[in-house]
């Protein structure tokens, strides 16, 4: 006999089956879900924007004759030695701690051969670094972990974190696993311990006390360096107009879809704004104080092509940043090593467990034997392609925009698929006229 | 000590005085500097990398001697906030109180305070010796990874909250102790650290180690677990 139709099991789309697991990890261990990069949701982002390219009113350049400069220069308001890039995509900080040395070596490489910049990160500089990086930005964190006079003396520019992307107001985590002697003894730590870096800087507190800081650094290094101010993406046009107040010679603004290498969750998740809501109001406050292409702009957070990257220079962005893409290019999640990220529980592409230190790709690890795996010279040349591609690719997209350097793209460039890109970037919906918040 | 060379900060600016510090030699012979009318100014005598003695005829605001190297700096008169931040050597002595965050993130050299200083007084510090005259406010010795902090007087509520290794000395009266600091029994070895650094501070023969308490890490919040969520 027929059995009844029945209904099929059907999942809540409140309490999915992720949502099922977590809950249940929770009970089970009573701490919250630790991870490394950046946020996983699905988000508006460049991804929601086109370029129109040339037509009848609109003039292409020639893609093989033609010249589509790409160089920057950044801090040329008040420091003595502006720094000059070859391209408009830098290295983000990432800590030596977070990553092996042969990781940090690694980007060093690439960005040197591509001729753009690379970052420290909370645990201060290592030799490594600076010998591989023709230009070096030291990051000047609120743990001040390894921070000292001669590494600001011997870095080309200064970026004052005040936070980052994937938890803007939250302070760093380097789980014990990944306390090392080495990182241990650079961020003046016992070995093993679980560290929590602060979340506020120490000696300082508001735009106010930032602008005496901001001097404090300025005469420790005769006014010689850039000075960076790097905030995660949250309030944009306030951050913006306040580092500028206080005298930053560029603003760097991190999405929340950066990276980090151990942060809540939760945090990631939920705390921050896309990049791509970011940037147009940064954008205004640099325009309304004069300073738009004087105080250079840099914005980072899931960028990942040369569209990205023309993308965010169309709104007005003097550069970009990578972090998370960069690690890809050195090996990072690479599908060779699938079946020890089978052993780990996970899979190659997802695996964000980059706080436990067993990276098979030898990247975010401080094990001598997994980070062995990672030759920086192969490494650092893998970035270095991967660079030249994504400026390759910006290029070939602004020539088709009839535009002779990167920096003249321009929002008129653009349109949006989506409402809410439309909203956030603050350019038509395609086929429009229509940008929400204008009138018509 | 060479004869001071006198700089006057009524006729000359922050950048001039500074510049003309740091571009001394190691084995200079204008070892002694004496700064008139500093008048509160901010990153006095920031980013020294040799060894003189800068003498500063007033109150100082933000950050004096920061990062300082090798130099003597002394405040004749109050300091502001962050005076000595990130000190790695030598020493600066304020003669006056000094302000919030005093000696923060100092990895080495000795801060003498006469007077009082602030909150924060030696937060994150990294291996520096402090030792303050009168007392400090809340929050001393936060977050303190290495180095000393020794109080003559009181300390103020939540005195080395998330502590690391540091070793914290305090004379007086303590208004409470942060997460994770607790009261250490002090041993012949501490009896002898705290000796020398009295003597370093020239207060050898005025008041003696077992007028302190030693106060430290009680190494329970080292790892993150679960029953350890309400310390914080």
């Amino acid at each position: 006999m027929d059995q009844a139709p029945r209904t099929p099991p059907r999942f809540s789309a409140t309490f999915d089956p992720a949502t099922l697991a977590e809950i249940r990890r929770a009970a089970a261990t009573g701490i919250y879900d630790i991870r490394g990069g950046g946020t996983k949701r699905k988000l508006p982002h460049f991804d929601d924007l086109l370029f129109l390219g040339a037509s009848i009113s609109r003039y292409p350049l020639e893609g093989y004759r033609e010249r589509c400069g790409t160089e920057v220069v950044l801090g040329a308001r008040h420091a003595k030695k502006p720094i000059t890039l070859k391209i408009p995509i830098t290295i983000a900080g990432m800590s030596f701690g977070s990553l092996s040395a042969q990781a940090k070596e690694a980007l060093g490489r690439g960005a040197s051969l591509a001729g753009t910049s690379t970052t420290t990160g909370d645990g201060g500089m290592t030799n490594e670094e600076r010998g591989h990086s023709s230009v070096l930005v030291y990051q000047y964190l609120p743990s001040r972990y390894g921070m000292n006079p001669d590494d600001l003396r011997r870095a080309d520019a200064i970026e004052i974190v005040i936070g980052q992307g994937a938890k803007p107001g939250g302070g760093g985590m380097l789980l014990g696993q990944k306390i090392s002697p080495r990182v241990a003894a650079m961020r003046t730590l016992p070995e093993g311990i679980d560290q929590r870096s602060a979340c506020r800087h120490p000696d300082w507190t508001g735009p106010d006390d930032l602008e005496i800081k901001i001097e404090e650094l300025r005469e420790l290094t005769d006014w010689q360096k850039p000075i960076y101010v790097k905030v995660g993406a949250s309030r944009p046009y306030y951050d913006t107009a306040l580092a500028v107040k206080s005298g930053a010679d560029v603003v760097v603004i991190d999405g929340m879809q950066g990276g980090t290498a151990a942060t809540q969750e939760v945090f990631i998740e939920h705390v921050g704004i896309p990049i791509l809501a970011a940037i147009r109001p940064a954008v205004r406050a640099l325009q309304e104080l004069g300073m738009h292409r004087k105080v250079q702009l840099i914005v980072s957070g899931g960028i990942r092509s040369g569209a990205d990257v023309a993308k965010a220079l169309a709104l007005g962005a003097d550069a970009v940043s990578i972090g998370t893409a960069a690690l890809v290019a050195l090996g990072d999640n690479d599908p060779a090593y699938e079946a020890e990220y089978n052993a780990l529980g996970t899979t190659a592409g997802a695996y964000d467990d980059w706080h436990e230190g067993r990276d098979p790709a030898g990247i975010t690890t401080q094990d001598p034997v997994l980070a062995a795996r990672l030759d920086p010279v192969l490494a650092g040349r893998r970035l270095a392609n991967y660079l030249a591609v994504l400026t390759l690719e910006a290029q070939a997209i602004a020539r088709a925009c009839g535009k002779s350097h990167l920096h003249n793209l321009e929002p008129e460039d653009l349109v949006a698929l989506t409402i809410e890109a439309a909203a956030m970037a603050q350019v038509p919906l395609a086929g429009t006229s229509w940008i929400p918040g204008q009138p018509l | 000590m060479s004869a001071p060379h006198s700089f006057d900060l009524a006729q000359h600016s922050v950048r001039e005085l500074n510049a003309a510090l740091h571009a001394l030699a190691p084995s200079t012979n204008a070892t002694g500097w004496l700064v008139q009318n500093p008048d509160g100014r901010h990153a006095l005598a920031a980013g020294l990398d040799v060894p003189v003695t800068v003498e500063i005829a007033g109150h100082a605001g933000y950050y004096c001697a920061g990062m300082n190297q090798h130099a003597t700096v002394i405040v004749h008169g109050s300091a502001g906030t962050g005076v000595a931040e990130n000190m790695m050597s030598g020493r600066v002595h304020v003669q006056g109180d000094a302000s919030q965050s005093a000696g923060a993130t100092a990895h080495g050299g000795l801060l003498l305070i006469d007077g009082n200083a602030s909150a924060r007084c030696g937060i994150s510090l990294k291996g520096a010796d402090i030792v303050v005259k009168g007392s400090v406010g809340h929050m001393a010795a936060f977050m303190a990874q290495a180095g000393t902090l020794v109080v003559l007087g009181d300390a103020g509520d939540s005195l080395g909250d998330s502590i690391y290794e540091a070793h914290l000395y305090v004379r007086g009266r303590v208004a409470s102790l942060g997460a994770d600091c607790i009261e250490v029994p002090m041993t012949a070895a501490d009896r002898a650290e705290l000796q020398e650094k009295l003597q370093a501070a020239g207060l050898d023969g005025q008041v003696r180690p077992d007028e302190f308490r030693r106060y430290g890490s009680g190494r329970t919040l080292y790892h993150f677990h679960v029953d350890n969520a309400a310390a914080y």
